[in-house]
């Protein structure tokens, strides 16, 4: 069975500058953040996969369809949320969204029921008879995402969804993203400057860096791995607890005056079991520091080191 | 799904033929345009011509309306090429007041914020998206040119007889033909406009502008450069579908020195640059160069 994405010696150029160089891997996350600087090729990735930027070299499939051949039937499955504002000013939400589901298939009547629906889902039920051209920024990017997601499509590409947005609309969309994530019936592409957005909404995420692919790395399995990683001050005669902690499996290593302790502990051990032994040892654990790999430090390697890692 | 459940559930219903999908953008086209009353109203006067004209037509072949209204039959118009040369002109200068007015409105505001890129992300193409908004425009036109040029040709030749019909056959190849050349060179030309200026009253005004700055430029070059071809007859749209009206309906086939066929290659001109300020413009997303 094919990935998700799978992606060929992509290469797509624009105005005659390269953007993306040589793409090459296959994805198989439910939902897949695309995370790099400005220029990184971020936006042309996903619309390059959308059919708007056609390669210059290779190839790229998504849900098995080639993006050249196939792009009618790739847009039949995507449900696209751009960056910068895409609407129309003249015309009320509910017909615009109404009308971008008629576009994807749905029959009148449908697409009427479906576009009150997402409008309510995603907080515009009460704004839905006003005109695109008076809402907020906020108001505008839930009505993009409503365009994106009316048609109940198979997978949703959101570019920058929080892009603007002040914290309460932000922690809103990020909610409506996990939820849509969360029915296990649709695959999410996510775009966006904000680590922590990424972090919070996908469970894989690509790091693109000068048009080349600087990591992609599964979120959950660090986190997994990352938990694993402990440093310790402990207080009292603690020769015994670490002899202890090393008869579990954990691999110990001392730093600095014996109370500094780094620990990689065994899938087995329990950080409670760590708390048991030292009350048996009559230690006390004065700090205790599950050292976490965040994406940040996944991000920043990945600048440092450039192209191809997969972490 | 009733509205008070705000979860997400995605969609397991019908789906419509791909193949028209482009309806559904005339179909919004035409509810937008008519939004607006003036609009509605000028339509309603766009078919008084082709009524006045059936009045004429029946008139004439009636000889009871003839004697009650204490006319002789020969103070009549005769109903022949230039009758209907006549009303057409009419009719394609109420065409092009109306494309003039919707035109303009149709690609413009999805320009204007980006909802190209929503539009195309849907699977409609960039072809069909045009055919979509141009949709609106012939249909409107049709409705108002060689639709009625049809219908009134019919009334004549029922009221008149098929020998009318067999030598005068000519007049119903020139309304339809005449009548396409004419709404589709409009019509390309006002999407062309919209989606070049963005903003509905300059493109309005640049297609008003284009006609008049065009056919001043047209007469200078007459006056000045070529007072003895006549080229400049060229730049002047309405001469050039008065030419056009001419060769078709009354086989006039140059006025001046110019021959009619080059009024032919003028609109097919205007026509292909329309088309390719429509093929750059077009796009989900602006390139910047």
């Amino acid at each position: 069975m094919s990935s998700f994405i799978e992606l060929d010696g992509l290469s797509v150029d624009l105005a005659g500058r390269p953007i993306l160089k040589d793409l090459t891997g296959s994805f198989d996350g439910r939902s897949i953040g695309l995370l790099g600087p400005n220029g990184a090729g971020k936006t042309t990735l996903l619309q390059a996969l959308l059919g708007f930027h056609p390669p210059i070299r290779g190839a790229a499939r998504i849900c098995g369809l080639d993006i050249r051949a196939n792009t009618r039937e790739i847009r039949d499955q995507i449900g696209y949320m751009p960056e910068s504002d895409a609407f129309i000013a003249g015309m009320t939400a509910i017909r615009f969204v109404c009308m971008m589901a008629e576009l994807s298939g749905l029959p009148h009547d449908a697409a009427m029921e479906r576009a009150h629906e997402v409008l309510f889902y995603t907080g515009l039920g009460e704004a839905r008879y006003r005109k695109l051209g008076a809402y907020s920024f906020g108001m505008r990017q839930m009505a993009k995402l409503a365009v994106a997601i009316v048609h109940g499509p198979r997978v949703v590409i959101l570019d920058e969804p929080t892009n603007g947005l002040d914290p309460a609309g932000r922690q809103r969309m990020l909610r409506l993203v996990q939820e849509i994530r969360d029915t296990n019936e649709i695959h999410l592409i996510i775009s966006s400057h904000l680590l922590r957005d990424i972090e919070e909404c996908c469970d894989e995420v690509m790091i693109l860096k000068d048009g080349q692919i600087a990591t992609y790395c599964n979120l959950e399995q660090q986190r997994q791995t990352n938990r694993k990683f402990l440093q310790l001050e402990t207080r009292g005669e603690n020769g015994p607890f670490l002899e202890a902690v090393e008869r579990m499996g954990c691999e110990v290593a001392i730093d600095g005056k014996n109370h500094r302790i780094k620990l990689v502990m065994p899938e087995t051990v329990e950080i409670r079991n760590l708390y048991e032994l030292a009350e048996t040892h009559t230690i006390q654990i004065r700090r205790l520091h599950c050292k976490r790999d965040s994406l940040q430090d996944i991000f920043l390697k990945a600048m440092e080191n450039g192209k191809g890692v997969k972490a | 799904m009733a509205v008070y459940k705000q979860t997400y559930k995605p969609y397991r219903g019908a789906i419509t033929v791909v193949r028209w999908r482009f309806a559904i953008l005339t179909r919004y086209a035409f509810k937008s345009a008519f939004e607006s009353r003036l609009l509605t109203s000028f339509y309603v006067l766009c078919f008084i011509p082709p009524v006045v004209a059936a009045g004429l037509m029946y008139v004439r072949y009636n000889a009871e309306a003839i004697a009650q209204l204490g006319l002789n039959g020969g103070d009549l118009i005769p109903i022949n090429g230039l009758f209907f040369n006549m009303l057409f002109r009419i009719q394609t200068a109420m065409a092009f007041m109306l494309v003039t007015f919707i035109g303009p409105g149709l690609v413009s505001p999805d320009l204007a914020n980006n909802a190209l890129s929503v539009y195309l992300s849907k699977p409609v193409s960039r072809r069909e998206y045009v055919i979509g908004k141009l949709g609106v425009l012939l249909i409107l036109t049709s409705l108002i040119t060689w639709i009625p040029g049809l219908i009134l040709f019919a009334l004549q030749t029922d009221l008149a007889g098929w020998q009318w019909f067999w030598d005068n056959s000519r007049i119903a190849v020139a309304i339809f033909t005449g009548a396409w050349l004419w709404i589709v060179t409009i019509s390309l030309l006002s999407l062309a406009a919209s989606a070049w200026f963005k903003w509905k009253p300059l493109a309005a005004a640049s297609m008003l502008g284009l006609f008049l700055v065009a056919a001043g430029f047209g007469a200078f070059a007459n006056e000045v450069l070529e007072p003895e071809r006549q080229w400049g007859l060229l730049l002047n749209m309405s001469t050039v579908i008065a030419m056009i009206f001419d060769w078709l309906f009354e086989g006039i086939r140059q006025r001046g020195n110019v021959p009619s066929w080059t009024a032919l290659a003028s609109l097919a001109t205007l026509c292909f640059a329309s088309v390719y300020l429509l093929h750059v413009k077009i796009r989900a997303c602006e390139v910047v160069r």
